[in-house]
C-alpha cells in the first residue's frame, strides 16, 4: 500500500489541517492526542469530507486533485472505515452487516471470502441475531469483518478500540491483526493510545495540530515520548506461564524466568512494564526482597527529558529502564556494560 | 335505514372522509420524506424560507389556506389555463379536499419524519458509503429503514388530522353530500340543522372510533418497529 497526501483543510480558523507525507507498509499507525486532526484526515481519505485543497493517492490512483478537478465518491475509492463504537446496522442482522459491502463490492474485487471471514473471526455463532445483544467486543469483530468483506485497498480504523474494556482490548487486537494479514488488507490504524500503536503498527505518523510532525517506528516514538510519559515507556513482555510457586506464578521470558504476581492459569500472555520499575546495579546486588534479578548487557542510553534511558539486552530480549542523569552518572553507565535489573513482581500488570 | 344512527349520506361522508385521508396520506409521503431528507442531511441558500412557508400551514387559519387554493386553482387563479390544458378539474371535487388535507397536514408528517431522521448516527451513513453505497442506496437501505418509526408517526398524525380538516376544504372542495362532503362537513350541516343532535353525535362516534384506531395501530407499529430494532 502506497498512501500519498498532500492536503489543507480550515475550519473557519479555529483549526487547519495540513499534511503532507507518503505513507508505504501494510500496517501504519497515526498518532496523536485528540483533536490533532487524525479523524477529519481519515473522512478526507474516505472522501467523506473534501480538503479545500491538495491531492490524495492511494497505490497511484488520484483519490482527489484540486488541481485536476478529480474527487472519488466515497463508494468508489474502495477505503472502508471500522469506526470507534462499530457503527453497526441497528436494523440489520449480524449477517446482513457484514454482507452490506459485499453486495456492493465488483466481482472483480471479491477476493475475502464469506465463509473464510466468519471462521477467522469466530462469528458462526451470532449470525442470525441482531446487532443490538452483542457485546463491545462481538460488535467490534462484527464492523472488522464488514469492513473486510467490502474488499477495501485500504482499512481506516478510527480508534477502533477505545470503546472497549482493558480486557477486551488485546483480544479484539488480535483479530484486527489476524484478518487483515490473513486476508492481505494493508491498514491505517488510528489511535492516540501508544500502545496500541506499538501492538498493531510497523510505522507511525504522529501528528499534532493539525500536521503530520514526524514519521518513524512506534518503538522509536515511544523511545523520544518517554521522558513526556506520566508512566515512562512501559516494556511490553510476551510470556508463557510455566509453574506457580506459592502465590507467584513463574513465566519464561526468553532465556529468563519471570516471577509474577498478578498471574493467571492462562498459558500465553502479555505483560506491561514501566521503565520506572526497573532499577539498576552495576554489581550483583544482596539480600534484595524483589523477585525478579536479571543479568543485562546496556546496548545503548538516551536522554528523555531530564532522565536517562537505558536499553538493556538480556538474553535475547530488549528492556528499557529510566534513570535520573545523576544516576547514570554516578553508575557511569555506558553501552556494553554488564548490568543488573531488579524488578518486583509487584511491578507486571497483564495486558488484555 | 330513517331509523338507523347512519343514513346513506352519512356513509358516503365516511367513505369520503377516510378515501381523502388515505390519498393525502399517500400523496403527501414520497414529497415529505424528500423534504425532511433535504432538510435533515442539506445546508442550501434558502432553506429557512422553505422552512417556514411549509409550516405556515400550522399557524394560517385553514380557510386561508382553502382561499389560497381557489385564488391558485380556481376558475381564474393562475393555474387554470395549466389545468385546462390538462383537462384536469380540481376545485369542488374530491380531488381538492385531498389537496387541501395535504397542505395542512404536511407539517406534521415532516416533523415526525425530520426528528426520526435527525436522531440517525451519521457514522451510519459514513458507513454505509464507504462500504460501497452511493447516496441513494444509503437512502433507501439506511436512512429509510431508520426513519420508520418517525414516517409511521407522521402518517398517522397526517391521516388523523385529515379526517378532521373542514376550513379549507368547504372553501375549495364545497360541502356536497356523497361527492365532496366529509364527515367533518356532515357533523356542520347536521348541527346547523334543527333535529340533528342524534346524528351529528352519531357521525361524531364514528369520528372518534376511527381515530382510536388510527392511534392504536399506530402504537402497535411503533411496538412492532422498536421490539425489531
Amino acid at each position: 500500500m502506497e498512501l500519498r497526501m498532500v492536503a489543507s483543510k480550515s475550519f473557519g480558523g479555529a483549526f487547519n489541517l495540513d499534511v503532507d507525507f507518503t505513507a508505504s507498509g501494510e500496517q501504519t499507525g497515526v498518532f496523536g492526542v485528540s483533536g490533532s486532526g487524525k479523524s477529519t484526515m481519515v473522512s478526507l481519505i474516505a472522501g467523506l469530507e473534501q480538503p479545500d485543497s491538495g491531492e490524495i493517492f492511494l497505490d497511484g490512483e488520484c483519490l482527489y486533485s484540486s488541481r485536476r478537478g478529480i474527487n472519488l465518491p466515497p463508494q468508489r475509492r474502495r477505503v472502508s472505515i471500522v469506526f470507534q463504537n462499530g457503527c453497526l446496522f441497528p436494523h440489520l442482522s449480524v449477517e446482513a452487516n457484514l454482507l452490506y459491502g459485499l453486495k456492493r463490492c465488483a466481482p472483480e474485487h471479491r477476493k475475502v471470502e464469506f465463509q473464510a471471514l466468519v471462521h477467522v473471526l469466530k462469528l458462526e455463532g451470532m449470525l442470525k441475531r441482531g446487532v443490538n445483544h452483542l457485546s463491545g467486543g462481538e460488535k467490534q469483530r462484527v464492523a472488522l469483518g464488514r469492513a473486510i468483506l467490502a474488499n477495501p485497498r485500504l482499512l481506516l480504523m478510527d480508534e477502533p478500540l477505545s470503546a472497549l474494556d482493558d480486557s477486551l482490548k488485546l483480544q479484539v487486537m488480535h483479530y484486527l491483526k489476524r484478518a487483515s494479514e490473513k486476508f492481505g488488507i494493508p491498514y491505517l490504524f488510528i489511535s492516540h493510545s501508544l500502545l496500541e500503536i506499538r501492538l498493531m503498527t510497523e510505522q507511525v505518523l504522529a501528528m499534532a495540530g493539525g500536521r503530520v510532525v514526524g514519521q518513524t517506528s512506534p518503538e522509536q516514538l515511544a523511545r523520544e515520548r518517554m521522558g513526556l510519559s506520566q508512566v515512562g515507556y512501559i516494556n511490553l513482555l510476551q510470556v508463557e506461564k510455566l509453574r506457580k510457586v506459592g502465590g507467584l506464578y513463574v513465566y519464561r521470558w526468553g532465556m529468563e524466568e519471570l516471577f509474577v504476581s498478578a498471574g493467571d492459569d492462562g498459558g500465553m500472555a502479555v505483560f506491561e512494564l514501566s521503565s520506572r520499575d526497573i532499577i539498576l546495579f552495576t554489581r550483583h546486588p544482596e539480600a534484595v526482597s524483589a523477585r525478579n534479578l536479571l543479568k543485562c548487557t546496556v546496548v545503548d542510553t538516551f536522554p528523555s527529558g531530564n532522565k536517562v534511558g537505558v536499553e538493556l539486552r538480556c538474553g535475547h530480549e530488549t528492556l528499557i529502564a529510566e534513570v535520573v542523569v545523576q544516576a547514570a552518572d554516578d553508575l557511569a553507565i555506558q553501552a556494553r556494560n554488564e548490568i543488573y535489573a531488579v524488578i518486583k513482581a509487584s511491578s507486571f500488570r497483564r495486558l488484555g | 335505514m330513517e331509523n338507523a344512527l347512519l343514513n346513506s349520506a352519512d356513509y358516503d361522508a365516511i367513505r369520503i372522509s377516510i378515501k381523502v385521508a388515505v390519498a393525502a396520506t399517500a400523496l403527501s409521503l414520497p414529497f415529505g420524506f424528500v423534504y425532511a431528507y433535504l432538510m435533515t442531511f442539506f445546508r442550501f441558500r434558502g432553506k429557512l424560507l422553505l422552512e417556514v412557508l411549509v409550516n405556515l400551514p400550522l399557524t394560517l387559519p385553514p380557510v386561508v389556506i382553502g382561499y389560497l387554493l381557489l385564488v391558485v386553482l380556481g376558475k381564474n387563479g393562475f393555474l387554470a389555463p395549466l389545468l385546462e390544458l390538462l383537462g384536469v378539474r380540481l376545485i369542488f371535487s374530491w380531488k381538492a379536499a385531498v389537496l387541501a388535507s395535504a397542505l395542512v397536514g404536511f407539517p406534521l408528517l415532516v416533523r415526525s419524519i425530520r426528528i426520526s431522521m435527525a436522531s440517525i448516527d451519521l457514522q451510519l451513513i459514513h458507513a454505509s458509503r464507504t462500504l460501497g453505497a452511493g447516496w441513494l442506496d444509503t437512502l433507501l437501505t439506511i436512512i429509510l429503514p431508520l426513519s420508520r418509526t418517525g414516517i409511521v408517526a407522521g402518517a398517522s398524525l397526517m391521516f388523523a388530522r385529515s379526517l378532521g380538516e373542514f376550513g379549507a376544504t368547504i372553501i375549495v372542495a364545497g360541502n356536497m353530500p356523497g361527492v365532496t362532503q366529509t364527515i367533518p362537513l356532515a357533523i356542520y350541516d347536521y348541527a346547523s340543522a334543527p333535529g340533528g343532535e342524534t346524528a351529528a353525535l352519531s357521525l361524531c362516534g364514528v369520528a372518534i372510533a376511527i381515530s382510536m384506531l388510527v392511534l392504536l395501530v399506530h402504537e402497535l407499529l411503533n411496538k412492532k418497529l422498536a421490539r425489531r430494532n
